[in-house]
């Protein structure tokens, strides 16, 4: 929308931006429309760009909590939800294929740290922080040895 | 369902932390949501945590909007802003301040290092999101591990709109 209907930003612009915020930390998406509105109209346009993207989900899902706390225990519902939480693993777990295969394809350290990583969280259950703090810079400074 | 300060300085603090950690966005740290509200403070059950997850995916919007549920579980309305903010607020700000200069070193070696250090870890918390998902959502019956092989196949494998899937499995999972 912001590319092909407003033309408020260029398709190269967009994508550059894209990349920047899905490697930030932060959930993806809203980082964009900060970084998207700041780039429009400074402070104010990342303020409002984010608000404007937020309000509305989070609205709904304070709607959604509110009748799940009431109705969350009907039988009917347990049962769906379970389906639909299968069908969330699922996605995501394609997710994870898509963003792994071209990893696992290169030569280096990266597929190692992933599975360090995927270990260390997924099946020790160690505190993200710690694990962060230990193997964010020891991937660097592989990465930086590599190179 | 009290909403007292206390509660509601440790949600701020734990998810703005969780928040700055979030390499590959929101999905990377569900392992570490559900370490801490599930395993460590006991604030929701195992069950609710995959109910939340379900729905948060489910509806449309950020998938982030799982922390608003876990806040209104914890501690009412005040609690789901608490965190929604804290999730989304100190990031955005980094992103917005880093994105104005990051024209002048997008291009330097140490940036790029950087970059090449880091991408990995990411996807490697996406994977832990994967585990623990399946240990703690498909394990519970046959039908919801075939439901999750059958989405991952599909999803990797086609183009099709993910949503007519979701439709399938909440209609399977009543069966």
């Amino acid at each position: 929308m912001l590319v092909e209907q407003k033309r408020w930003m260029t398709a190269e612009e967009f994508n550059e931006i894209y990349a920047l915020c899905q490697f930030l930390p932060g959930p993806n998406i809203v980082n964009l429309a900060a970084v998207f509105g700041s780039r429009m109209r400074g402070a104010t346009g990342a303020a409002a760009a984010w608000s404007g993207f937020l309000v509305l989900p989070f609205c709904v899902m304070l709607l959604v909590g509110m009748l799940y706390l009431q109705y969350g225990d009907l039988d009917v519902l347990r049962r769906a939800l379970g389906g639909i939480a299968a069908w969330a693993a699922g996605l995501l777990i394609a997710t994870f294929a898509k963003m792994a295969t071209p990893l696992f394809r290169s030569f280096g350290p990266a597929p190692f740290v992933l599975l360090v990583t995927a270990g260390a969280i997924g099946v020790m259950r160690w505190p993200l922080l710690w694990v962060m703090v230990v193997l964010a810079p020891s991937s660097v400074a592989l990465a930086w040895w590599r190179r | 369902m009290k909403a007292d300060g206390d509660i509601l300085v440790i949600l701020a603090v734990q998810f703005a932390i969780i928040a700055l950690l979030s390499l590959g966005g929101a999905n990377a740290v569900l392992p570490e949501i559900h370490r801490q509200a599930v395993d460590l403070r006991g604030w929701i059950t195992e069950r609710q945590f995959a109910d939340m997850f379900a729905i948060a995916q489910a509806i449309p919007g950020p998938n982030v909007m799982i922390v608003t549920l876990v806040g209104y579980q914890v501690a009412g309305v005040w609690g789901a802003l608490v965190t929604t903010l804290a999730m989304c607020g100190p990031t955005s700000v980094l992103a917005g301040v880093l994105s104005r200069t990051w024209d002048r070193f997008k291009d330097a070696p140490w940036w790029v290092t950087m970059h090449a250090g880091l991408v990995p870890i990411s996807v490697g918390l996406v994977g832990a999101t994967a585990i623990v998902l399946l240990t703690h959502v498909a394990v519970q019956s046959i039908a919801a591990g075939v439901i999750a092989a059958a989405t991952a196949a599909v999803a990797y494998w086609t183009r099709w709109n993910p949503l007519w899937l979701m439709g399938a499995a909440g209609l399977a999972g009543l069966v």
